[in-house]
C-alpha cells in the first residue's frame, strides 16, 4: 500500500516492543520477501505496485527509521518469489539490552496511566485489522488510513527517556502502544487492576477525533506507563529534558473494570475479565496432504560450473550490497562481524556479532542470525521448519556463538487459516518447529504471526522466519566466512544426503520433487564440538552450507577471500549433483591451518569431519569428485557472478 | 580522582536525533579526555555552561531528523541561542570537533571553513538563509545513504598542527546520505587548498589519491575532501567516523593499525594545553 510508511512502522513497532520491556534497543535486522524485481509490467495484476517500487520504498523506509534511531542494521535476508507479488513481507527485528531485574511489572492501584511520546491522530486506524486482511485490487482505495506515519526522532527521544526513567525507578509497569492503540495497551496493563481513563487528556495531532478513534488509533511512537503519582514530577522533568511529550490519562483503579471517559462521560465500561477471558476458544479444521504428484522439472543438462555461476547470480543468493549499504551497520561501534567480509569487504558472512556499548569490560558478545526458506516449504512445510531452525542456529555457530546459549524466535506469515489446507500446512510447520527446537534445546523466546496473507484468493508461500540470538563467549574468537590463508585445509562438518527437495538447484529448474532435508543426526553435539574448536582458536574461517549446498558455500568462501580452492569429494553413493548442491542440514565448511589438523581431529572426534580440500594462492576454484573435475572456474568469475556485475552477466544455457 | 580532574572536560552535545554520542564519549575517554554528554536543553536552561569545557564535540546522528537538510536546524539553534558563547569559545582557541552530522552542522552554521583570508567571516549569514556560505555538504553523488569503510589521509600541513603527529592512514566507516562536500566556486576551493584547510582526504588503501573515484571517495566530495578545519586550526570537522575504530577488534580487515583513536588523542592533548 505504502512501502516506505509500512517499513517505517515495522522498525518503529519492533523497537517499541523492546522499549516495552524496559530495554535499550541496540541493533536491528530485516528480512524481506518481494516479487521478482524484473517482473514484466504488462503481467502485473491491476492495483499492485511493481515489486521494484515496493523494494525501493521498503528499503528506504527501513534505512530512514533505523539509521535515524542510531541502530546498527546488521543482519537479514532478501527472498524474491512470484508468490509475494500481491503481498510482500517485511520482517523487522530488534535486539535490546536490559540490566537483569530492571524491568518492573508491578503496577499498583492508584498508579497513574501515563502516555509518552507521539501525538495521536487518525493514522493507523484499523492497522491491525488491515494487516491481517486479505488484499485485493481496491484495498489501496479503501484502507488508506491503515498505514501509520513514522517519526523516528520522536521515538529516539523515547529510547533515551525510557532508559533514564527505568534507571531512576520511576514507573511500575510499561507497555508499548502498537496494534489496537490505547485500547490494547491500556487494556492489557489494567488487566489485573482495572483502569479509569479520560480520552480528552490524550494529546492529539489535530482536533476532530471522536472517542473511538482516539481509543483505537495506532499512531506511532507511543508508550504507556504506570507511574506512582509521587514520581510524576521527576518524570515530567526528564521528559522535558529529552523533548518528549507526556499525558496523564487516568488511574489504575483496583476495581477490575475498564472505564473510558470522554469529557467526563462514560463511553466504555466493561469488566476486564470479559475483555481478557471472554473470547471462546475456536475450533478449526486443518488438512495436510503430502504433495504427491510433485512436478519433475526438465532434465538438468547444464554443467556444474555453469549451475554454480547461475546460483551465485540468482537474486536470492547474489550480493545484497545494494540494499545492505543503505543501512548503517557500524553505529554504536560494536559491530564485530559485519554483513560482508574479506579483503574487499564484499564476501558474505553468516551472522552478525555485536559488542554492546557499556559492556566492553568483558569479552562476551552476541550474535544475530536468521533462517528462511519458503522454497523448501513448497515441498514440505515440516522440512521447512527443520531446515529454517537448523540454518538460523548454524549461522550463529558459524560466527562463534555458543549453541548452548542460544534462543530462537518465530515469525509466521501465512494464508487464510480458515481454509483447511492452509491451516494444515501451518500445523505441519509448527510440528517441525517443535521437533527442531527440542532437538537443539533452543527455546522459543518470542514470535509473531500474520495470517490472511492472500491476494485475490491466492496465498503467499507459507513463510517461516527463524531468528536466533546467542552469546558469543569470546568476541576475539568470532569467525568470518571468507578464506584467509593459502595452504590452509578445508573440512566439511556433517553428512551429505540426497536431499535436493526444495533446493535451489530444483528451483532453477522449476522442479518440485526430491526429498527435502531432514534433521541431522547429533546436530547439537556436532555444533558444540565445532564451538569448542573455535574457542580453542583453531577455526580460521567458517561458512554454513545452505542454499546451493557445498559448491555454493565453497564458492562464497573463495570469492570473499579472493583466494582459490582446490577440493575433491571422495564419495561413492551419491550423484554428482547431490554431492555438489544437496542442502542437507547440519553442515558447515571450516578452514584450519595444517599444523592444527591433529588437534581439530581430536576436538571433533565423533563428529562427521571430512577433509575436502585446500585454500590456494592461485585464484582458481576447482571441485572434483573422486578425482574427476566437476567445476573449474577463475575466482574472478565467481566474484562477477555474485556481485552481478553487468559486464559478465551469466546466462543460463539454452 | 585527582587524575580525573587533570583530564580536559569535553562537552558532547546531544540534541533530538543525535545517535553517535555514546561511542564518541567512549572514544574521547580512550583518547584521554573527560567526556560528558550534555543535552542542548541543559545548556539552554543554564544547567551546564559551554565555558566550563575545554573541547566541544558535535557527534553524529540526524539532529532534528535533518528535516531541513543535514545539520541545518541544529546550526540555527547554535546561532540563535549560543552565538556569542560559541564565538568566545572558538576565539579563545578551545577545540571543536564535528563528526558527520556535527561536521554538517559546523559548516551550516558557518564555523567551518571559518574566517577567510580577507578577514571576512564567511559565516555572515542570517539564520534561515544560506546566501553567504561558500561551502556545504550536500547529497551523496549516489543519491542515497551509504555505510562503508574508507581510508583517510591527514594533511600534515593543516593549521590543526596537533594532527600532524598522525603519520598513518586512518581507516573508519562513513555512514551518511549528505557527505558530499562542495564549494561555491573555484576560488573557494583554491583558498581551502592554499591555506591547507583540507584536513582529511579520502585515499585508497595505499594512501594514493583517488581523484573522486567511488567508492574510495564514497560521497563524490570535491577534491576528495573528507574533513576540513578553520584557519586557526581549532575547529575540525569530518564526515567519517573515527570514533567507530578505536580498538583493533573493530577493524573489518583484522589489522591492528590505522585506528581512528589518534585523532581523539591529538585533539584532546591539544585541548589540555590551550
Amino acid at each position: 500500500l505504502e512501502p516506505f510508511g509500512g517499513a517505517n512502522t515495522g522498525v518503529g513497532g519492533v523497537v517499541r516492543d523492546i522499549l516495552g520491556v524496559s530495554a535499550r534497543p541496540i541493533a536491528a535486522t530485516n528480512v524481506l520477501c518481494f516479487g521478482p524485481q524484473d517482473y514484466p509490467h504488462s503481467k502485473l495484476p491491476a492495483g499492485l505496485l511493481h515489486p521494484q517500487r515496493i523494494a525501493s520504498g521498503v528499503v528506504a523506509g527501513i534505512g530512514d527509521y533505523g539509521n535515524k534511531l542510531g541502530l546498527p542494521t546488521v543482519n537479514g535476508a532478501v527472498f524474491y518469489d512470484e508468490g509475494y507479488l500481491g503481498n510482500p513481507l517485511v520482517f523487522c527485528g530488534c535486539a535490546g539490552l536490559l540490566p537483569t531485574g530492571k524491568h518492573p511489572t508491578n503496577a499498583q492501584a492508584g498508579d497513574q496511566v501515563v502516555v509518552l511520546g507521539g501525538r495521536t491522530g487518525r493514522d493507523g486506524l484499523h492497522g491491525a485489522t488491515f494487516s491481517s486482511a486479505e488484499l485485493s485490487h481496491d484495498t489501496s482505495e479503501t484502507a488508506g488510513s491503515a498505514v501509520q506515519i513514522g517519526d523516528p526522532i520522536t521515538e529516539k527521544g523515547l529510547i533515551e527517556l525510557i532508559e533514564a526513567a527505568r534507571d531512576a525507578g520511576l514507573y511500575t509497569a510499561i507497555t508499548d502502544c502498537g496494534a489496537g492503540g490505547l485500547s490494547s495497551s491500556v487494556g492489557e496493563m489494567g488487566k489485573q487492576l482495572g483502569v479509569d481513563v479520560e480520552l480528552t487528556h490524550v494529546t492529539l495531532k489535530y482536533p476532530g477525533l471522536v472517542p473511538w478513534e482516539i481509543w483505537l488509533s495506532e499512531a506511532q511512537e507511543r508508550l504507556v506507563l504506570a507511574v506512582p503519582a509521587a514520581n510524576l514530577p521527576r518524570l515530567h522533568e526528564l521528559a522535558k529534558l529529552w523533548d518528549v511529550e507526556v499525558s496523564v490519562l487516568g488511574t489504575f483503579t483496583g476495581d477490575g473494570d475498564l472505564r473510558v471517559r470522554y469529557e467526563g462521560d462514560l463511553v466504555a465500561d466493561l469488566p476486564m475479565e470479559f475483555l481478557h477471558d471472554g473470547l471462546p476458544r475456536r475450533h478449526m479444521k486443518a488438512l495436510w496432504r503430502d504433495p504427491a504428484q510433485a512436478k519433475v522439472g526438465p532434465a538438468i543438462t547444464d554443467s556444474p560450473g555453469n549451475l554454480l555461476l547461475r546460483m551465485l547470480a540468482h537474486p536470492n543468493i547474489a550480493s545484497k550490497e545494494e540494499i545492505v549499504r543503505r543501512y548503517d551497520h557500524e553505529v554504536r561501534g560494536g559491530t564485530i562481524v559485519r554483513p560482508f567480509g574479506g579483503p574487499y569487504m564484499d564476501g558474505p558472512n553468516d551472522a552478525a556479532v555485536l559488542k554492546p556499548l557499556g559492556t566492553w569490560e568483558h569479552d562476551r558478545a552476541f550474535s544475530l542470525s536468521v533462517g528462511i526458506n519458503p522454497q523448501i516449504g513448497r515441498r514440505d512445510p515440516y522440512a521447512m521448519a527443520i531446515s529454517t531452525i537448523d540454518e538460523a542456529i548454524r549461522n550463529a555457530v558459524a560466527v562463534g556463538a555458543d549453541p548452548d546459549q542460544l534462543s530462537i524466535l518465530d515469525n509466521f506469515c501465512w494464508g487464510n487459516p480458515t481454509l483447511p489446507d492452509r491451516l494444515g500446512a501451518l500445523v505441519r510447520t509448527c510440528q517441525g518447529c517443535y521437533d527442531a527446537s527440542v532437538a537443539y534445546r533452543a527455546p522459543f523466546i518470542s514470535g509473531k504471526d500474520s495470517l490472511y496473507n492472500e491476494y485475490n484468493g491466492t496465498p503467499i508461500p507459507g513463510t517461516l522466519l527463524i531468528s536466533a540470538i546467542a552469546i558469543v563467549p569470546d568476541m576475539n574468537h568470532a569467525v568470518t566466512a571468507a578464506c584467509k590463508t593459502a595452504g590452509n585445509l578445508l573440512y566439511v562438518i556433517g553428512e551429505t544426503h540426497d536431499e535436493l527437495g526444495g533446493s535451489l538447484l530444483h528451483a532453477l529448474h522449476a522442479s518440485t520433487d526430491g526429498t527435502a532435508p531432514t534433521l541431522p543426526a547429533n546436530g547439537l553435539e556436532n555444533y558444540r564440538r565445532l564451538h569448542q574448536a573455535m574457542r580453542s582458536g583453531l577455526v580460521r574461517a567458517c561458512h554454513d552450507l545452505s542454499e546451493g549446498g557445498l559448491a555454493l558455500a565453497l564458492a562464497e568462501m573463495a570469492l570473499g577471500g579472493r583466494l582459490g580452492i582446490d577440493a575433491n569429494i571422495a564419495h561413492d553413493d551419491l550423484s554428482a549433483l547431490s554431492l555438489l548442491f544437496s542442502e542437507s542440514n547440519g553442515r558447515l565448511v571450516i578452514e584450519v591451518a595444517e599444523q592444527d589438523a591433529a588437534q581439530l581431529d581430536s576436538l571433533l572426534a565423533g563428529t562427521p569431519l571430512t577433509h575436502i580440500g585446500i585454500v590456494t594462492e592461485e585464484p582458481h576454484f576447482r571441485i572434483a569428485i573422486n578425482g574427476t573435475p566437476q567445476i573449474d572456474l577463475p575466482v574472478d568469475s565467481l566474484v562477477s557472478a555474485w556481485l552481478r556485475q553487468p559486464a559478465r552477466e551469466v546466462e543460463p544455457e539454452q | 580522582m585527582s587524575n580525573q580532574t587533570n583530564k580536559p572536560k569535553i562537552l558532547i552535545l546531544h540534541v533530538s536525533g543525535t545517535n553517535r554520542d555514546a561511542e564518541a564519549a567512549r572514544a574521547a575517554e580512550l583518547g584521554g579526555g573527560a567526556p560528558e554528554i550534555v543535552h542542548i536543553n541543559q545548556l539552554r536552561q543554564g544547567d551546564r555552561s559551554l565555558d566550563d569545557y575545554a573541547m566541544l564535540l558535535l557527534p553524529g546522528g540526524f539532529s532534528y531528523g535533518d528535516a531541513l537538510g543535514a545539520g541545518a536546524r541544529l546550526a540555527l539553534d547554535l546561532r540563535i541561542f549560543f552565538e556569542d558563547q560559541l564565538h568566545q569559545f572558538v576565539d579563545s582557541g578551545r577545540l571543536v570537533l564535528g563528526i558527520c552530522n556535527g561536521f554538517q552542522t559546523l559548516v551550516k552554521c558557518g564555523l567551518l571553513p571559518g574566517n577567510q583570508e580577507n578577514g571576512e567571516k564567511n559565516a555572515e549569514i542570517t539564520p534561515g538563509t544560506t546566501e553567504a556560505r561558500r561551502a556545504t555538504l550536500t547529497e551523496n553523488a549516489s543519491g542515497h545513504f551509504e555505510c562503508r569503510w574508507v581510508h583517510l589521509q591527514v594533511n600534515p600541513n593543516s593549521p590543526a598542527r596537533y594532527l600532524a603527529q598522525i603519520d598513518d592512514l586512518i581507516f573508519c566507516p562513513v555512514a551518511h546520505g549528505e557527505g558530499n562536500f562542495q564549494v561555491v566556486d573555484e576560488i573557494t576551493l583554491r583558498a581551502l587548498e592554499r591555506d591547507n584547510l583540507i584536513t582529511f582526504c579520502y585515499v585508497d588503501e595505499n594512501g594514493a589519491p583517488v581523484g573522486g573515484a567511488y567508492p574510495a571517495n564514497p560521497s563524490g566530495s570535491i577534491a576528495d575532501i573528507a574533513g576540513i578545519c578553520n584557519p586557526a586550526g581549532n575547529v575540525v570537522g569530518l564526515m567519517p567516523h573515527p570514533e567507530d575504530h578505536v580498538l583493533p577488534i573493530q577493524n573489518p580487515l583484522g589489522r591492528t593499525d590505522r585506528l581512528g583513536l589518534p585523532i581523539f588523542k591529538a585533539m584532546i592533548h591539544a585541548a589540555s594545553h590551550v
